[in-house]
């Protein structure tokens, strides 16, 4: 008897608090962040990149997020549809399949290898592979004097793979997250920061950083920063395409550029701002 | 699946994860004995101070005290426990170690107390019967059994221990976690991927509990 | 053996010396230790006000540490309630009569217990998404979840068996006596009480289980480590967000560990349970820690112990009998 009265009770237990736990927060911490009507859009960014796309509090600022209000706009959702989503870099592709996002805006580089999951729109900035110092630190000017130097990127990341692949004798250290990395630079213990030349300006110009960090050399690999969206939805993607190109033209785009990373003296790369590949 | 094998040094990072486990178990024990020796001294503020660090570590997360092992031990406050030419490598498995040690000590100087537990008042008493001072009857008498009542619950802590060797791939430890997550990642996140890995900690788990389950009855003071 | 008291003489004058001085000791190493820590934090500018003064603001905690909070414990209280059902039917299954349920339920326990949460969350969060194309955020949590079922599933399972073991022989002789079935008596005799007696026991496991969810972060769960790294972000204090949370983990689990003591004196004055509720127990389930580890030779020691003490007793019994 009693035991039957506990199991049966634990198992109630368990159904109410994994119904509440699907209700509530585990599902989408940001689901406060808008009204998730029926004309509501859901657009993942990263929370956790200052400049590109990072939550502070109830709001959200950076260069992806800029784009992607432009974007949204475009396509007949008012800022305040938003339902913002947090799209870490391991779960990109699966949010998208999965019908979690409708666009992604996360520093998410076109590849091939992607393409076989989602399609992109875009490509709506073009990004290299940098590496950010102190500011008072002239030993490092580029790749080419990173001979025995002190690296930090995050752990699996492709900045820290193609550093490893091309700079053996370079120390890397992995940490979960990048601004784990930046105490470490500050302090002189780590010589630099390397991962996409936007998310490190994005650090350097946050206001804590200010004047302390620069970025130096030119940058050394091509990542172009597409939206994702659901595999072969075309109209779509030609929808998202022609946003970007209107924010280029209107000059949107390069105040968001100025208002989010400007403070780090960053200047956008070659090719910038790019012309969006024709939708396949 | 049988390329994969070859590609990634699957050997490789368990070798890492049984010598992370390996100085982490000593260094554990160590700290945990004089931890453990505070703990039952006749000195108030020992006791006091073993049972605060006891709380303290047993009750943090081992992430966060990896991290602050490396993130803020080593980069941070800059201590160095090898000379600054050493490979950022060793720094980072030297770190790990410690952290490990610092947070599995906790427990070991838990297990030795519950083994001093096990040792008869009539011992103690003895002891002192015969004229021995607090540190002749414990290192004479007391410990010595206190470590053989204490030897099951022993082997449990090092089976934990080297279980969670895993968590040291958060600090960019090339252990066989960190492994598996790479291969997961990039190749195939197939159950064969997974029994292999978990097969490799059975092979590293069982035969200790077996051996500590074994060499408790053996040792076990007969009374 | 209570080990204060009888491993020392009442000090005399130069005992009472020497731990004066040890005392003196003591506490410079302790303060000394404390201190060089607090300069070198200040020395390396990470007592900086501005570092600090965001756990000052209330959004600080509303928007990232409560919710991340809440997140640690939703996962905890979940896999703690499945847990439990896991450990019970386990439990029950490795006490059974039928050979065949007792050997593949052992199998299942062994085996996961031998295998690291963080091994397993990993695999599973992969796993779901591709497989069961779930969405990042559920796949994560229920990877969570599921780990640490699993794992302290089978500690729990363990728990059970060797508390029933714990139990006094004469209570499954009484309910064969009456007539009750083998299974019955399990289920109405022995595990009402296995199971209060285990009460202290379970509660630590959830301190274990909620030190375990932090691996969460490492397959992207939104959960109070995840929270600070956020935080961190935002205000370049990452670790001062560290240092907070570990305080946050450190003052709960000290509250379930005393919290656990306490149900433990209750359940022993009231004397529901013919065993003795034991934390003694519990303290080497947290022996495990993190992915902690109640290891079957534990569970033998304990049978092995309780075994010789009942032998003692029906000995000492059948003896007065006489």
């Amino acid at each position: 008897m009693f035991t039957r009265r506990l199991i049966a009770t634990a198992a109630a237990a368990g159904m109410a608090l994994t119904l509440a736990a699907c209700g509530g927060g585990a599902a989408t911490p940001a689901a406060t962040g808008g009204p998730a009507g029926g004309d509501g859009i859901k657009i993942g960014i990263k929370f956790d990149q200052p400049g590109l796309g990072l939550r502070e509090g109830d709001s959200y600022t950076g260069f992806d997020v800029e784009v992607a209000k432009f974007v949204a706009k475009e396509l007949g959702h008012e800022e305040g549809d938003i339902e913002w989503i947090e799209s870490p870099s391991a779960q990109r592709e699966t949010l998208i399949e999965t019908d979690q996002v409708d666009l992604i805006f996360a520093t998410y580089s076109i590849t091939d290898k992607r393409k076989e999951r989602v399609s992109f729109a875009g490509p709506y900035f073009i990004a290299g592979q940098g590496l950010l110092v102190r500011a008072d630190d002239s030993s490092i000017t580029g790749q080419d004097t990173l001979g025995g130097k002190k690296l930090c990127s995050v752990t699996g990341s492709t900045p820290a793979q193609k550093i490893k692949d091309a700079y053996p004798d370079v120390e890397l250290q992995e940490f979960g997250t990048y601004s784990e990395c930046l105490p470490a630079l500050l302090n002189g213990t780590i010589d630099a920061v390397t991962t996409d030349d936007t998310i490190l300006a994005g650090f350097a110009a946050q206001s804590q950083y200010a004047g302390k960090l620069k970025l130096v050399g030119e940058p050394f690999t091509t990542e172009n920063y597409g939206v994702g969206l659901k595999k072969g939805d075309t109209a779509l993607c030609e929808q998202v395409n022609a946003a970007i190109t209107k924010m280029v033209s209107e000059g949107a785009w390069e105040a968001a550029i100025e208002k989010t990373l400007g403070a780090a003296d960053y200047t956008a790369g070659p090719g910038n701002p790019p012309t969006p590949a024709a939708c396949s | 699946m049988l390329d994969i094998l070859t590609r990634y040094d699957i050997l490789g990072a368990f070798w890492m994860t049984i010598q992370l486990s390996f100085w982490a178990a000593l260094g554990s024990l160590a700290l945990g004995t004089i931890l453990a020796i505070m703990r039952v001294s006749p000195v108030a503020v020992l006791q006091k101070l073993g049972a605060l660090y006891v709380n303290v570590a047993r009750n943090t997360p081992l992430t966060l005290i990896l991290v602050f092992c490396v993130l803020g031990a080593f980069y941070i406050l800059q201590l160095s426990l090898a000379p600054a030419s050493a490979p950022l490598r060793t720094q980072i498995f030297l770190w790990a170690i410690v952290g490990l040690s610092l947070y599995h000590a906790a427990f070991v100087c838990e297990a030795l107390r519950s083994g001093v537990n096990t040792v008869p008042v009539g011992q103690a008493e003895a002891a002192r019967a015969i004229g021995l001072t607090f540190t002749q009857s414990l290192s004479q008498v007391i410990l010595p059994q206190a470590f053989r009542g204490a030897i099951a619950p022993l082997g449990s802590v090092l089976i934990a221990l080297i279980k969670n060797t895993t968590v040291a791939s958060i600090i960019g430890s090339q252990e066989a976690s960190a492994m598996m997550k790479t291969i997961v990642e990039n190749e195939t996140g197939s159950l064969l991927v997974f029994f292999i890995f978990a097969l490799g900690f059975v092979i590293l788990t069982l035969p200790i509990g077996v051996g500590f389950t074994e060499m408790s009855r053996r040792l076990a003071v007969k009374r | 053996m209570s080990a204060q008291a009888v491993l020392f003489d009442a000090p005399g004058p130069k005992a009472r010396r020497r731990h004066a001085i040890l005392t003196v000791l003591g506490l410079l190493l302790a303060a000394g230790i404390f201190g060089a820590f607090i300069w070198r934090l200040y020395e390396t500018a990470q007592l900086e006000p501005q570092l600090w003064t965001p756990f000052l603001e209330g959004q600080t905690w509303t928007q990232y540490l409560l919710p991340g909070l809440w997140r640690t414990l939703q996962a905890a209280l979940v896999s703690v309630v499945f847990a439990i059902v896991f450990g019970l039917i386990f439990g029950m299954g490795r006490l059974s009569q039928a050979r065949p349920l007792r050997w593949a339920c052992g199998v299942i326990v062994e085996f996961f217990r031998s295998v690291p949460v963080l091994l397993m969350m990993t695999f599973l969060f992969f796993f779901m998404a591709r497989n069961f194309g779930m969405p990042g955020q559920t796949a994560s949590f229920w990877a969570v979840i599921v780990g640490l079922t699993l794992y302290n599933g089978s500690v729990i399972a363990e728990l059970v068996r060797s508390g029933v073991h714990q139990l006094p022989k004469g209570q499954r002789e009484a309910g064969l006596a009456i007539g009750l079935t083998s299974a019955k008596t399990l289920r109405s005799i022995e595990l009402p009480q296995a199971l209060t007696a285990m009460l202290p026991a379970l509660m630590s496991q959830l301190v274990v289980i909620l030190k375990d969810s932090a691996l969460g972060t490492a397959i992207t769960y939104p959960e109070l480590i995840a929270a600070a790294r956020q935080l961190g972000s935002r205000h370049g204090n990452v670790i001062a967000a560290y240092i907070v949370v570990g305080i946050i983990f450190v003052l709960i689990n000290w509250l379930l560990t005393v919290a656990a003591g306490r149900v433990e004196r209750f359940i022993n004055r009231r004397g529901h349970t013919a065993a003795p509720a034991k934390t003694a127990a519990s303290t080497l389930v947290q022996g495990g820690g993190a992915p902690g580890e109640f290891g079957a030779n534990i569970a033998d020691a304990v049978e092995e112990e309780v075994d010789d003490w009942r032998d003692r007793n029906q000995r000492g019994r059948r003896v007065a009998d006489e």
